[in-house]
Formats: structure tokens, sequence, C-alpha cells
């Protein structure tokens, strides 16, 4: 028995991806994975502040030579940048998307309510959309000036640190996002190895350890910062 | 026992669709949970109102048929099917709420029944093998090494209940699925179709209207059938490497 042969041409990879939520997903885990990556070394990064305004200083203005002498001043930065630009903008919009049909797709509520485990996806919505508003405040704290408490200086980072650890509402902004963070990051890496495919019932307990060991350590790395100024320790 | 029941009921699809209190009376442990509604519909066709319309077909727990979401849990506290849940897993003098399964791609068409077709089209879409049928092959004539042919038994053994949709937040029927893709796609019988199956079935799954999976984990923990939530993960697995493949 002969059986049709398949003609029809199936859309592109992109197109495939985009319009699937498999592949939206997908988009979602490597964008995810790409600021998680970047939040790593930020994190690192900022603990040079312990080490006083030398070295973070120092540390700030070696940034923006990255890559010398193939790059210019900043070019590298400029690149890194609008990659992460990319990431969140990648990763916001499949969100908005996909949530908005995950609502859709459950119209009608059950009148009989019992404590649901949907607490990772509602944090999961919330929490990033408490991460989002915080880059742009950050951004416009910290790397432009423009809502920056006291006198900005450019390529004076140190004392940029201090002045928004030193008003009770930067403290808080900043706390809360990165308590957020570490919500986010704790099911978002466990979901992007699910999402990826990676993931499987033997390794299942491990890639919950790391989820929650990454989680907690970028907390506690972002946290030492604020927690040092408000202390005294970094002054 | 003596229960209390509150079920929905609803005229037909178009009609809006209300909690009704119902009271049942000597209702032995040793009934399953239809049996105790047949009991509910035999006083309601004698008192000469509308019997309560709800799915079943073999009552033991093999064909998928029957649904209902009974107290939030979809086919109730234990993990069975609902033909397969006795009324010792209730008190006397309890209340009991009876819902249908609910999302968008499974809509009400009378009281307790929902229409599930949605399922039927996925299966369509690729949950078949192109192999002729006829009498059944010698059994030995394909090899399939035993752990593959675990993970697919493991895999088909879900009935198509739809649980997995009732209780997940979204409405995903990511669950069900990836039951029925990775039971072919591991298998040499399912090979020829590899690619294609996972990319038609998930997107068939996208055009019936279900959410998308943010990996809560209700499915899992509803399904009778104990179908595992990194099934999931293999799923996604299996789309990644078609969407490479097929697209050169
Ligand atoms: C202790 C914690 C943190 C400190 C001290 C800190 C400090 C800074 C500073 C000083 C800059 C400007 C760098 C420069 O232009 O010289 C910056 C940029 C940035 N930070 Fe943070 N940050 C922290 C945590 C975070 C967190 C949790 C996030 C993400 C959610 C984040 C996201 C960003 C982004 C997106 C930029 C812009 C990058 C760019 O301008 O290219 N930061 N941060
Ligand atoms: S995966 Fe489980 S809950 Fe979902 S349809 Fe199959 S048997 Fe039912
Ligand atoms: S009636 Fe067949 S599984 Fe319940």
């Amino acid at each position: 028995m002969a059986l049709a042969t398949r003609t029809d041409r199936r859309p592109s990879l992109p197109r495939t991806v985009w319009d699937s939520t498999v592949g939206k997903k997908t988009v979602m885990a490597v964008s995810g994975l790409i600021m998680l990556l970047y939040l790593v070394a930020h994190m690192i990064g900022n603990l040079k502040i312990f080490f006083g305004p030398g070295d973070f200083n120092h540390y700030a203005h070696w940034l923006r030579t990255l890559g010398e002498p193939v790059m210019r001043w900043e070019w590298t930065l400029w690149v890194v940048r609008v990659g992460l630009v990319a990431a969140v903008v990648a990763h916001a919009v499949s969100a908005y998307q996909l949530s908005r049909r995950d609502i859709k797709a459950r119209p009608s509520k059950y009148v009989h309510k019992k404590p649901r485990a949907s607490y990772a996806t509602r944090t999961m919505r919330w929490g990033g959309i408490i991460l989002g508003l915080f880059i742009v405040w950050h951004i416009l704290d910290l790397t432009t000036g423009t809502v920056h408490p006291g006198e900005y200086e450019h390529l004076h980072p140190y004392q940029n640190v201090i002045d928004t650890f030193s008003t009770w509402y930067g403290n808080v902004i900043y706390i809360t996002a990165v308590v957020a963070l570490g919500f986010h990051v704790r099911h978002g890496f466990w979901s992007a190895a699910q999402t990826l495919g990676v993931g499987n019932a033997s390794r299942d307990r491990f890639l919950k350890t790391c989820a929650n060991g990454l989680a907690l350590l970028l907390t506690a790395g972002f946290v030492s910062v604020p927690v040092g100024v408000m202390t005294g320790v970094v002054s | 026992m003596k229960l209390t029941l509150r079920v929905w009921r609803q005229k037909n699809a178009d009609a809006e669709g209300a909690m009704s209190t119902y009271e049942v009376d000597n209702i032995s442990c040793d009934m399953s949970f239809l049996e105790m509604l047949d009991t509910l519909n035999e006083e309601l066709i004698v008192k000469g109102e509308e019997p309560v319309a709800f799915d079943h077909d073999c009552r033991e727990g093999i064909c998928g048929a029957c649904s209902l979401v009974i107290n939030g849990d979809a086919h109730g506290p234990e993990r069975t099917t609902t033909c397969q849940l006795h009324m010792r897993s209730f008190k006397d003098g309890d209340t009991i709420d009876i819902e249908p399964w609910r999302a968008a791609a499974f809509p009400v068409i009378k009281d307790l029944v929902v229409d599930r077709s949605a399922f039927d089209r996925i299966i369509q879409s690729g949950g078949y093998i192109s192999a002729p049928t006829g009498s059944a092959p010698e059994a030995h004539a394909t090899a399939v090494p035993k752990p593959d042919a675990d993970f697919a038994f493991e895999h088909a053994e879900c009935i198509g209940c739809g649980a997995c949709v009732a209780a997940c937040p979204n409405g995903s029927a990511m669950l069900f699925t990836s039951a029925k893709v990775n039971h072919l796609n591991v298998l040499p019988q399912g090979a020829p179709e590899r690619e294609t199956r996972v990319l038609d079935m998930v997107a068939q799954m996208d055009t019936e209207g279900f959410g998308g999976c943010t990996l809560t984990g209700e499915c899992a923990t509803a399904c009778p059938k104990g179908i595992p939530l990194p099934s999931i993960a293999a799923m996604n697995k299996e789309w990644l490497r078609a969407t490479r493949k097929v697209n050169r």
C-alpha cells in the first residue's frame, strides 16, 4: 500500500517558534537565561563596592574599555546593552502574549475554591512586572542619573550607589525588586530546564537545588550592597 | 450516609448555569461516586425533574469518559477516576460540590457534560502510526529496548479524560499531548512520523485554544493514570528536535 506523500511546506523556523506556545516558552527560557547570566556577572561586579571607591570606580571604567583594542571606548558595553534590551523585550512580549492566552483558556472559575499551587504562576507574573518597573527605575537612577537622588556623577558609581541607598525609598524599591528576583529565578531556572527539555525525573532534584541555590546567591549578593550602605560598611 | 450535593446545572451550551442543591439519603459507602449520582437521578425522575447529565461509560477506570470536579478536585479526592471513586472517601453529613471540567476548549454541553472533541482532533493530527493494519504482526519482529517499552507504556496509560486540563489554571493540554506524543515517538513503529507528529499535535493543541504550560504541576497531581510532569519536558525536547529537523 502506498501512502500519500506530504507535499505541503512547513512555515519557517522563526514562524514555527513564534506561533507555538512551546516555541514562545523557548524564547522566554533562552532570554531569561541570558539575563540570568548577566545578573550573575553584575552581582559579582557589584561586590567590588566592598573594596572601596578606588576599586569600584576603576571597575566601572574597565567595563568601558572591554575588548580593546579591537573595540573602542564603550563599544562592548553597548553590545551588551543592546543584547540585554533585546532579551528583556523578547521575554516581556512572550510573557504578555502567553499570559493573555492562558487567562482566555480558563474563562470560568470553579465555584468550589481550594488553595492552589498556582503560587508560582502568580508570583512569576507579578514578580516579572515588578522587575520590569525596577529595571526602568534602576537605569534612570544609576545609568542615566535622571531620577538620581543628589548629584549624579558619571563614572563615579561608588558615590552614586551610596546616594541611592541613603534614601529610604531607594532601599525599599531595591530590596523589594531583588527579593522578587529571587522568587522569579527560583521558578524560572527550573522552568527553563523543562522548556528546553533538559529536565527529567532523575534530574529533577538536582535542578531544583540549582534553582534554589542560584536564587539565594543572587538575592544575598545583591542585597548585601544596600545593607552595606545602611550599616555604614560602605560609606 | 446522608449527603448534601451542590451540582452545576446548565440546560444547554448557551444557557446560563448555576449550582443547585440536592439532598440524598441512604448512600452506602460501597457505592461508587457515579452510583451515588444514579441514586440522585432516580429520585429526580420519580419527582418528575430533569436528571443530572454526566459522562460515563466503562465504569472501571479505563475509558476516560467520566469526569467531574468534586470539591475543587478533578475526579475527586483520590487519585483515580470518578467511576472508581467510592463513597467511603466521604463522611455522613458532608456537602459535596460537583462541577464540570472548566476550560475554554471544553465547552459545557449540558450540566456536567463537556465537549472534549478537541482531544480527538489533537489525536487526529498526529496520534497515529502509518502502518498498514491487518492481522497482528509477529510480536518479536520489531525489537524494542525494555526501557523504551516501559516509557511508551507509561504514557500509553493516558485515557484522555481531560482531568489535566480541568486542573490546570491555564486550561493547558500539555500533559495529555505529551503523553500521546511520548507514547509513539519513543517506539520504532512511531519513528516515520516522529517529527511531524509532535509539531502537528502541538499546533492543533494551540489551535483548539488550550493555554500554555507554566509548569504549575496541577495536571500531574490530578491525573488518574499518574502521567508524570517530566513528560512535558520530554515532549518539549521532541518539539525542539523536530523544528530543527524539519526546517532544513
Ligand atoms: C546590589 C545590587 C545592584 C547594584 C549596586 C547595581 C548597580 C548598578 C549600576 C551602578 C549600574 C550602572 C553601571 C554603569 O553604567 O556604570 C547598573 C546597571 C544596570 N543594572 Fe544594576 N545594580 C544592582 C542590581 C541589579 C538587578 C537586581 C538588576 C536586574 C533586575 C539590575 C539590572 C541592571 C540593568 C539592566 C542595568 C543597565 C545596564 C546598562 O546600563 O548597560 N541591577 N546597576
Ligand atoms: S494525562 Fe492523565 S489527566 Fe490528562 S487526559 Fe491523560 S489520563 Fe487524563
Ligand atoms: S467511566 Fe470509564 S474511566 Fe470512568
